[in-house]
């Protein structure tokens, strides 16, 4: 279980019991509250009105603003664990790099094997380990930045930690937002984690050079996509063989020109 | 579940809100839409409280139906799920209500 979301392996939301366990041990833990009398004798109100994540948010709408004046496309790519983030940038370094002035910050709970191999593509990289975070927030890519130091006009990838549920709460100030689906993940996760696709500009379908070997029904993947966003363009391609990547970088492209 | 996660930024916020005073009662404002499930939220406030001026508090959660607004025919529609299909056929909704997350004020004494 990561331990600073609670979020217990692959599938939280699948796991019912996991929440009929939570309240149990909720109400167990809980103190007595102390009783009305008491309250209204002691204690006094204070209005807040103030949203959760709303240091989060002033934060990443300085990275925006920040992005902005620099002219950097910024993109938080997103996936499950494994579904080709690291392998896509890899291949659009090597392909695309210098045209468009690649850099990467690299999210993991753990080692800097990703920014190893982005750094042997060829472009210029930070890892930022979040230890036992599920996500990347705000202030570490603010932080990330003053390190990094993307030149003007530069095309910044953000590849977030492995997690379809933690990291679609947390604006970083990203420009546009993708998503990494795989054909071996099945058709339903774009019902299953609605939040992350619902919340995202792409979609990029991966693996499709597994197609021949799995049973995954593109047209089913694509309207429950358009079921939680109606909105996001579906781009399918193999991050491996390279099938379907001009599409990519011609989405790339226009994302940097319209900086 | 990025509930610990929420329930952190609620304890920064409220230790920095609550001019040095014990905190009695937490209230809060929880979308049905907002991704965060309250019964989490409860776990986790009690053990992230421990050892600051929250400990103790009791945690109100008023929790937000969601509805939604059709961009297609202008429907008014109830929500339980992050997305929902209209009787138009049509996906693309607005969101009114259900996203909140918010503090709504904390009792301290
Ligand atoms: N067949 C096939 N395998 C792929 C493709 N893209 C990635 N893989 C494989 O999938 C595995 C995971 O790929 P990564 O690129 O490390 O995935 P990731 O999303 O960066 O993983 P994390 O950073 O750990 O979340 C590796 O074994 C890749 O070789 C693809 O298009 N087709
Ligand atoms: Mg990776
Ligand atoms: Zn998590
Ligand atoms: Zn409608």
């Amino acid at each position: 279980m990561c331990t600073t979301c609670g979020c217990s392996g692959e599938r939280p939301d699948d796991s019912p019991g996991f929440v009929l366990d939570l309240r149990g041990k909720g109400a167990a833990a809980a103190p007595p509250p102390p009783s009305n009398l008491e309250r209204e004798e002691k204690s006094r109100r204070i209005l807040l009105e103030q949203a959760i994540l709303d240091k989060n948010r002033r934060i990443a709408e300085r990275n925006r603003g920040w992005f902005a004046n620099q002219s950097v496309a910024a993109i938080n790519l997103l996936s499950a664990p494994g579904s080709g983030k690291t392998t896509l940038l890899e291949r659009t370094v090597r392909q695309r790099g210098d045209a468009l002035g690649i850099r990467v910050i690299e999210g993991d709970q753990a080692t800097s094997l990703d920014a190893d191999r982005i750094a042997a593509a060829g472009a210029q990289v930070l890892q930022v380990n979040t230890g036992t975070g599920c996500h990347l927030d705000a202030e570490m890519i603010e932080r990330a930045l003053a390190e990094l130091r993307p030149a003007r006009s530069s095309c910044l990838f953000i590849e977030n930690v492995g997690n379809l549920v933690c990291p679609a709460l947390f604006d970083l100030g990203e420009r546009r937002r993708v998503v990494i689906a795989a054909v071996t993940e099945g058709e339903d996760k774009p019902l299953k984690y609605p939040h992350m696709f619902r919340g995202c500009d792409l979609v990029l379908l991966n693996k499709i050079d597994l197609l021949p070997y799995v049973p995954f029904d593109v047209r089913r993947f694509e309207s429950h996509l358009r079921t939680v966003n109606p909105h996001a363009r579906m781009l399918p391609l193999s991050a491996l063989n390279g099938d379907g990547m001009d599409a990519w970088y011609g989405w790339l492209e226009r994302e940097q020109t319209g900086s | 579940m990025h509930e610990l996660g929420v329930v952190m930024a609620i304890i920064d916020t409220v230790v920095e809100r609550c001019e040095g005073a014990r905190v009695n009662r937490v209230v809060l404002q929880v979308g049905k839409l907002s991704a965060v499930q309250p019964d989490a939220l409860r776990f986790c406030f009690d053990l992230a409280t421990e050892g600051s001026l929250v400990e103790g508090a009791s945690l109100d959660i008023v929790e937000v139906p969601g509805s939604g607004r059709c961009r297609t025919c202008a429907t008014v529609l109830a929500l339980d799920q992050p997305y929902a299909q209209c009787r138009c056929g049509g996906s693309d909704i607005e969101w009114l209500s259900g996203d909140e997350l918010r503090i709504v004020e904390i009792e301290v004494q």
